[in-house]
């Protein structure tokens, strides 16, 4: 295993074979690669088996609430816009809890990056279904099988107006360290949902299970066009892997858009407020 | 005759623009030297139903409802409706005659046409205006002041509106001099001095004060006008404000702009703070600090969403699962209202903890006149540190603070876990580290230093009043008009934790009598629980409406006899 400048010692709570350990070595390496130091990224995640992820990794992290990275990890950009933050958590994290904050920061635009582990299932809580668990998916719980329809998160981002949609495999090594590294750069929200086996709770959804129902978009794939996205989205069998979506246009993000930072841009955690404007609240 | 205050009504209907000229009223006030109040009492409704607006001019400092109306302007058909209880002989009613006359009352009534007189000007809108001049003669304002004011206030719309706004002056003044009638109350010169200001503007200065860079919330009355009002701050201020999808959003942005080193705030009232609370949990394991302010109404459910009440000491008291340290204030002046929240952000910052700043519909939309506070000379000290490589975000202290840095800002790391931690900050299920952590920041709050009770009254009570938040005013007010030797007025800018003097100050009393807007005595159930001291008589009021002066009296009163 190669190692990196993101790499900590210590116990891994996951369990063996878990796709996770694919993806931390993934992200770790991307980001070596990218050359990011290390002191200016921070994880804003869930809780979660995915969500743990930031425990494993040589940065400044923010491991909060069940659902509740990204509002988290908007404010940290906000208040540092020269930090990388990433969110990052689970289906049910990001999809299910976090749900309508996963809704709004798509429409908020900061710049982040988002990582969703997809294994299409709770792990952490021991195998109910998540909110992309496919129909009839039998669990202790959705004993005769899931009755709901999965939700699909990349036509959702891309009819929120999400400017980098992408999906990925962890058993392709090299797509997703390029979709991670492509996301990174995007400047505003980006969205990879990962899919990544949950050995232990998903019988269904499994690495072989992955590779044959997924295919990578070819290099001819042309990204920017809005409509045919969203229609290459709404495949699911196969599922199409790769950058789905790129607005070929830069968009402004939250930050560059908020009035508190069009008069200056000094990361608002820098600014200090004078007398005179001090005074100004007494007149 | 001159009085020692008066009390003016102004009742109409939702969407007459009643705010706009009480607020030019109260300025008008305050800089020809009459100490003021204002209370409102709206319905949840935009348009129509009936609002009032309860004006106090005075001598002396003011700051309290009463039932007693001397003054009643009426300003829509249904306006005296629910005022009949209010109105006795020797209240002056003034307005349209149909609408005067619309319910039978031994008041003197003096009738003016103004439709007919605004028709002439060419917009019911000046009937406002109208009414200013209509004051501002009865009561001798300084009339080049109203002018300057009205004209201030309408210029944006272009001179003409200025003109007919000076010409519904001019025929409320007519209107006031033709009357016979004129009130009188001593002036005081150094009100000129000091700043007409609104219940929430208090809380958002004292929040720029402290440094409050950062705002996310979502909207709920009355906790939005604090919102409103940062966000009208954004760019001359440098203030973040961000309407979030939700309160769980809203307090877990606030949490992530601490962390990243911004100082933030949520403003919510009790229904928005409940889903909040897992939040507040999650404050009080990061260590990361946050201020609330939770502006309350009565609840439960929606409750009455525009009416007042302090119904939700107790939410701000047990909010969020597990134990941790919390300091709860809660200003009964406008001046507690800026120093405060002010406080709230240095203590917060301090300690590491969350810190509440409790309000209600009452005290914010409430307007008054305030002591000018010289904000650059308030305390303000940044504990944020920078980070070498070694740093650990909860290192064990004597204390129970660990020194905070915030990520980007040095070599180390700054790792924060919701989880149970090491003093990396890294998930642990160690039981000696947990108890390590629990212990660590239960003792984070030991050298904090209370803001102290205020005594208000005689040294040598007997008797002592205790109140705290909003009731403020019409405690002290009350306890003032029954001018007993044996009664003071003690009062708790800081609820929790219960500040040290707390007992000595209650077991000085022979007879403890409490008051709180609610209908179970939280503040009362929290000094029995920690000091087990109980109250001999408790005065509860949990209607909507805040307490009169003259019900305290008589409710203190019967206690005394
Ligand atoms: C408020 C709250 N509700 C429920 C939980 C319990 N919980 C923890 S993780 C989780 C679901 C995990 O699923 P997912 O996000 O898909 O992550 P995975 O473990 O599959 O990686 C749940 C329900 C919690 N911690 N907090
Ligand atoms: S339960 Fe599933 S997701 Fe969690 S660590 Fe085990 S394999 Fe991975
Ligand atoms: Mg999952």
């Amino acid at each position: 295993m190669k190692e990196t400048r993101f790499d900590i010692k210590g116990d891994i709570a996951w369990c063996p074979g878990c796709g996770n350990f694919l993806l931390l070595q993934l992200l770790k390496e991307s980001l070596d690669e990218l050359d990011v130091d290390p002191t200016n990224v921070v994880i804003s995640s869930g809780i979660g088996q995915a969500a743990k992820m930031p425990q494993y990794v040589n940065t400044s992290f923010f491991n909060g609430l069940h659902g509740r990275g990204l509002p988290v990890a908007t404010a940290i950009s906000l208040t540092n816009p020269e930090l990388l933050v990433i969110a990052e958590g689970g289906d049910g994290d990001m999809y299910g809890e976090g749900g309508n904050h996963f809704l709004h920061t798509v429409r908020r635009n900061p710049n982040i990056v988002h990582l969703v582990h997809n294994n299409m299932v709770y792990g952490l809580t021991k195998g109910q279904a998540s909110p992309t668990s496919p129909r009839g998916f039998k669990t202790p719980l959705q004993t005769e099988g899931v009755i709901l329809e999965p939700l699909n998160p990349l036509a959702l981002a891309i009819t929120l107006g999400a400017g980098f949609v992408a999906r990925t495999f962890v058993g392709n090594r090299e797509l997703t360290k390029d979709v991670v590294k492509q996301a990174i750069a995007h400047k505003g929200y980006a969205l990879v949902d990962i899919f990544d086996p949950c050995v232990s709770f998903n019988k269904v959804n499994t690495f072989a299970w992955y590779k044959e129902h997924s295919y990578v978009l070819g290099d001819d794939w042309d990204s920017s066009n809005k409509i045919q996205s969203l229609t290459k989205s709404m495949e699911n069998d196969p599922f199409p892997l790769g950058v789905l979506y790129k607005n070929p246009e830069e968009q402004p993000s939250l930050a560059e858009m908020h009035p508190a930072y069009q008069e200056e841009d000094t990361p608002l955690f820098k600014r200090k407020r004078s007398v005179k404007d001090l005074t100004a609240l007494m007149a | 005759m001159e009085r020692q205050s008066y009390s003016i009504v102004l009742s109409g209907e939702a969407g007459q623009g009643l705010q706009t000229i009480e607020s030019l009223f109260i300025a008008l006030l305050q800089k020809s030297g009459y100490h003021a109040f204002i209370a409102k009492e709206l319905m949840s409704r935009v348009r129509g139903g009936n609002n009032t607006s309860e004006i106090r001019i005075a001598s002396k400092r003011v700051q309290a409802f009463v039932d007693r109306i001397d003054l009643l302007i009426v300003l829509s058909k249904d306006g005296l409706d629910r005022l009949l209880d209010r109105i006795d002989e020797n209240t002056l009613i003034i307005g349209e005659e149909d609408y005067i006359k619309s319910r039978k009352t031994d008041a003197r009534l003096y009738p003016v046409n103004v439709k007919e007189q605004m028709e002439e000007i060419g917009s019911q809108l000046y009937t406002n205006t109208f009414f200013v001049g209509v004051l501002s003669t009865l009561f001798s304002c300084d009339e080049n002041i109203a002018r300057t004011l009205l004209s201030e206030q309408f210029s944006r719309k272009g001179e003409s509106i200025v003109e007919n706004n000076s010409k519904a002056f001019d025929f409320g003044k007519k209107a006031a001099e033709e009357s016979n009638y004129h009130f009188s109350v001593k002036r005081d010169d150094s009100v000129k001095k000091m700043k007409a200001i609104k219940g929430f503007e208090t809380i958002g200065i004292g929040a720029l004060s402290g440094g409050c860079n950062f705002v996310a919330s979502y909207p709920m009355s009355p906790a939005t006008s604090v919102l409103v009002y940062l966000a009208s701050h954004e760019r001359s201020h440098s203030v973040l404000v961000e309407q979030a999808e939700d309160e769980i959003a809203a307090i877990n942005m606030a949490i992530g702009a601490w962390y990243a080193g911004a100082r933030a705030m949520v403003t919510t009232s009790g229904g928005g703070f409940a889903l909040m609370t897992e939040g507040i949990s999650l404050s009080g394991i990061t260590e990361t600090p946050v201020v609330v302010h939770l502006a309350q109404r009565p609840g439960p459910g929606t409750g009455l969403p525009t009416r007042t009440e302090q119904g939700d000491l107790n939410l701000a008291l047990y909010a969020g699962h597990g134990d941790f340290p919390r300091v709860i204030l809660a200003p009964g002046t406008w001046e507690d209202g800026v120093l405060l929240s002010h406080e709230a952000f240095e203590i917060a910052d301090a300690y590491q903890v969350p810190v509440f700043i409790l309000t209600d519909q009452y005290y914010l939309d409430g307007e008054g006149i305030m002591e000018k506070v010289d904000l650059s000379k308030l305390e303000r000290t940044n504990h944020v540190v920078k980070s070498n490589a070694s740093y650990k975000r909860y290192k064990i202290t004597d204390s129970g603070i660990s020194e905070r840095a915030i990520p980007g800002q040095g070599k180390g790391f700054v790792c924060v876990d919701s989880d149970e931690h090491t003093e990396e900050g890294r998930i642990t299920e160690n039981a000696a580290v947990r108890q390590a952590m629990m212990d660590k920041r239960m003792r984070k709050l030991s050298a904090y230093k209370d803001i102290d009770p205020k005594i208000i009254g005689p040294k040598n009570y007997t008797t002592l009043v205790v109140g705290w938040g909003s009731p403020y005013g019409a405690i002290k007010e009350a306890v003032a008009n029954l001018d007993d030797k044996g009664v003071a007025f003690g009062f708790f800018p800081q609820v929790y934790p219960l500040p040290s003097r707390t007992k000595e100050i209650l077991e000085k009393a022979k007879h403890l009598i409490l008051v709180e807007n609610n209908a179970s005595a939280q503040f009362g159930q929290l000094i029995r629980r920690d000091l087990g001291i109980t109250f001999d008589t408790t005065i509860l009021q949990y209607n909507g409406s805040p307490f009169s002066v003259e019900q305290l009296v008589a409710r203190i009163g019967e206690v005394l006899a």
